[in-house]
């Protein structure tokens, strides 16, 4: 980090290079450091529930570590088996299981992190809270603009007794949504609450066989966690609240093989979407209200553009994943698909929610920025980057709008060049 | 440090401001900035003595600044402005069967002071309470805020959902910033619903080794604990919340899981256990000492929490201790005699080999001018930290030397 300092060259540091941000992306003359070669565990304390790790393990590997204690690390991104540590941290990475347990940032108690002039700094440790300001806080989710993380501390918790998830398909998105509102306002907190739309619905089916109803609008998959006596206290909540809502469909696992099934598909959707074409999926979130209005945006969005979008998203939190599908050997179809992509989070943003749940900024969103805050909200948030990195050397060109950090690229790296 | 005490415009009442609006708030700041005037911002005014004495030239009161500006029930989110009383937005959750997740503690029995907490002053503080282990703490909670930086700019990060990643976490960084960097004007927050009921397990006769050991081993289980507290020479207490048939279960099963530690008493009265909680979250064992806040000083220790009764022991040694344990041991709460520096060197010292945090939380106010009230950051902590400070308050006007070293 010093040479690159000395020579003025940006430095962009890579964890397992998943981010769908284009977080970890190398940019024009820069270093890329990875962290994979630092994977070792370096503690483990169960009566203090923390694990200490190098950054470079991967989000998998963590709970596996701590699987036969019967612990677990809780946030649980779909990439966990590739993704590391250090991107997660730097990313704020959520997962489907985030509503009861929250993301990165809730589960992290310190971190070791190099500055760009090479100092090493510990913030925080196995204790909660910080001392002074939250330093942690902020470093979590910068997404690698203020250096690199080489340790973390994270909270593990013990796996629950058992988890159930209950399937319902509703006539319309309206409903499912009135049904995700009226589920919460219950008190009934579910580990995950899942919602997928026609489109993603029959694609999922026809890859993983999951025994999806195909002749429904909407589908929900509920899970709730307990020893079998609190889930069906739990289930037999949201069946309750469901009926009201006249579900077509209403399916309760009652095997394990079941719920693998049931998970299966809606794990799978990524890729049943790929099967069919090629997509974007986006990130954005909106307040669970606005899920009939948006939905039905989008699909208006969608005629417009004349591109089809599948939803499978986090409908407990509001984090939606819009997959857009388009073609990508018809020449401006991908040009089509991102401004369709770019409208979707501008109307996130519009309704009160925002640009990214969980992906991040990086290089994808970087632009839109100015949708969702003030040149003035910016410019505290760059000042935050000059603290950290006043040469302005560490993944440069990722979360500001280009024109935005201009100046602070170019006043810095030349100099440091020049030296 | 010793800071020369100098008259106060602000002290005698005659130059608080009461701005109603965002706005106000804003020109209030910017003309302080202008004339290079510091200001004392005010909440309720209910943990105006936790940190260095400020001494300023204006004070900036939030009271005006009031009411909910959105609660939605079905999103578990509320919006509200920072001088909205704690109260006032408990009572609206209340109606809905919701709460604030982390348990906000009251200190003015604690601290012998009055007036109305506020929903800012407690996001400034981000001081939280028992439920902090099980379901995170306020700047968890704690998802938009719209804050005046010290040059009268308005500002804003996050927002009104709990999922987003968009740009860097200042909600965090404000939180328990206790105004340094910022005056808070507007806070989202995520909720959670209410539990139906409450069952707490109480062991008797344990040693503070022994009762952290339990505590360990109730927090370790899959049985959803939500407050494991020791209360040192009486009670050791393990709470769980939910539904009924739930918490009937888990009480149970923590019961036989913590047999080796006793035969645990389980305490079911929904009025009893809200006392109780509220207790420990108001750490009221150490409150209304004769003479407080003058006679004892009380610490906020953060550390490991196999580490809280080795820090206890280390200290009885030398100085008249009286402990109180939350958070599974990770808390602890310490009464010491306020002479001297009340207890400063010998507990930093203490904790430096272990790990965590001190934070002197209740001294007279000629102690707190003396005595590093949060605990001494390392060289490269303490640049960022200052760096930060001159980014959000250039001219260092905003609750000037509260978190001071």
């Amino acid at each position: 980090m010093k040479t690159c300092l000395r020579l003025g060259v940006p430095v962009v540091p890579r964890g397992s290079g998943t981010s769908l941000s284009g977080g970890a992306l190398p940019t024009a003359d820069c270093v890329v450091v990875g962290v994979s070669r630092l994977n070792r565990i370096l503690d483990v304390d169960f009566d203090n529930r923390f694990i200490r790790v190098q950054s470079g393990m991967t989000n998998l590997s963590v709970s596996d570590a701590v699987a036969e204690q019967q612990f677990f690390y809780a946030p649980d991104p779909s990439s966990q088996l590739a993704c590391a540590i250090a991107g997660n941290v730097a990313m704020n990475s959520g997962g489907a299981h985030c509503l009861k347990y929250g993301v990165t940032t809730n589960n992290l108690m310190g971190v070791t992190l190099v500055l760009m002039n090479g100092e090493i700094v510990e913030i925080g440790g196995p204790h909660l809270d910080p001392a002074g300001l939250d330093l942690l806080g902020i470093v979590c989710g910068s997404e690698g603009q203020f250096g690199i993380v080489t340790e973390a501390v994270l909270r593990i918790l013990r796996k629950p007794e058992g988890a159930r998830p209950i399937l319902m398909g509703f006539d319309s998105n309206e409903v499912a949504g009135a049904c995700v509102a009226d589920i919460i306002k219950s008190g009934v907190l579910p580990v995950a609450m899942e919602f997928m739309d026609r489109p993603a619905i029959i694609a999922c089916e026809n890859f993983a066989h999951a025994g999806y109803p195909t002749d429904v609008e909407a589908l929900l998959i509920v899970e709730v966690e307990g020893s079998p006596a609190e889930i069906d206290e739990q289930l037999t909540k949201i069946r309750e609240v469901a009926s009201s809502h006249e579900p077509k469909v209403m399916r309760e696992s009652s095997s394990a093989v079941q719920s693998d099934l049931i998970w299966k598909g809606r794990k799978a959707a990524f890729g049943a979407m790929g099967q069919i074409a090629d997509y974007m999926c986006m990130d954005g979130t909106i307040p669970t209200s606005q899920l009939p209005h948006v939905l039905g945006r989008m699909r208006e969005m969608s005629e417009e553009y004349g591109l089809k979008v599948a939803n499978v998203f986090h409908a407990g939190d509001g984090n939606l994943h819009p997959l857009i599908l388009f073609d990508a050997n018809k020449p401006g179809d991908q040009e089509k698909c991102e401004a369709f992509g770019s409208d979707i989070l501008k109307l996130c943003v519009e309704v009160g929610g925002c640009l990214t749940g969980e992906h991040g900024v990086g290089v994808e969103k970087r632009d839109l920025m100015v949708h969702q805050f003030t040149e003035a909200d910016l410019e505290i948030q760059m000042r935050v980057k000059d603290v950290f990195d006043p040469a302005w050397l560490m993944n440069p060109a990722k979360v500001f709008p280009m024109a935005a950090s201009r100046s602070r690229r170019e006043r810095n790296a030349p100099r440091a060049a020049a030296e | 440090m010793l800071r020369a005490r100098r008259p106060s415009e602000g002290e005698n009442g005659l130059n608080t401001h009461y701005p109603k609006d965002e706005t106000e708030v804003a020109g209030l700041v910017r003309d302080a900035a202008a004339a290079a005037k510091t200001i004392r911002i005010l909440g309720g005014g209910t943990r105006s003595a936790i940190g260095h004495p400020v001494e300023a030239d204006r004070v900036l009161s939030l009271g005006h600044l009031s009411g909910i500006t959105l609660y939605e029930p079905a999103a578990l989110t509320l919006v509200a402005r920072a001088g909205t009383p704690l109260a006032e937005i408990e009572a609206t959750l209340e109606g809905e069967g919701q709460m604030l997740p982390f348990e906000p503690a009251d200190y003015r029995a604690l601290l012998a002071s009055s007036g109305e907490p506020t929903l800012g002053g407690m996001f400034a503080a981000g001081l939280s309470g028992p439920r902090r282990i099980q379901t995170g703490a306020c700047r968890d909670a704690a998802i938009g805020v719209r804050f005046v930086d010290g040059s009268g700019e308005i500002l804003k990060s996050g927002g009104r959902v709990m999922k987003n990643v968009t740009g860097y976490d200042l909600v965090k960084l404000q939180c328990g910033a206790w105004g340094t960097l910022g005056v808070v004007t507007e806070i989202a927050f995520k909720l959670l619903p209410k539990p139906e009921t409450t069952t707490t397990l109480v062991l008797r006769g344990l040693d503070d080794v022994r009762a952290i050991e339990a505590l360990s081993k109730a927090l370790a289980s899959p049985f959803g604990v939500s407050g494991a507290a020791h209360l040192p020479g009486d009670r050791t207490l393990v709470r769980v919340e939910g539904f009924v048939n739930s918490v009937a279960h888990r009480a149970e099963s923590l019961r036989s899981e913590l047999s080796a530690f006793g035969d645990a008493e389980a305490l079911s009265d929904a009025a009893d256990n809200k006392a109780l909680w509220a207790g420990i979250a108001n750490v009221e064992v150490l409150s209304g000492k004769p003479g407080s806040p003058g006679s004892g000083a009380v610490w906020r220790v953060s550390l490991k929490p196999s580490d809280g009764p080795k820090l206890v022991a280390e200290l009885r040694r030398a100085l008249d201790v009286e402990a109180v344990y939350d958070w599974g041991g990770g808390l602890v709460w310490l009464l010491v005699p306020q002479q001297g520096d009340a207890g400063a060197s010998l507990i930093r010292k203490a904790l430096s080999p272990l790990g965590g945090h001190a934070t002197l939380i209740r001294a007279g106010g000629e102690t707190r001018r003396t005595v590093p009230v949060f605990q001494p950051e390392t060289p490269t902590i303490a640049a960022i930290s200052a760096g930060l400070r001159q980014q959000f308050d250039p001219k260092g006007i905003l609750n000037p030397g509260l978190m001071d070293q």
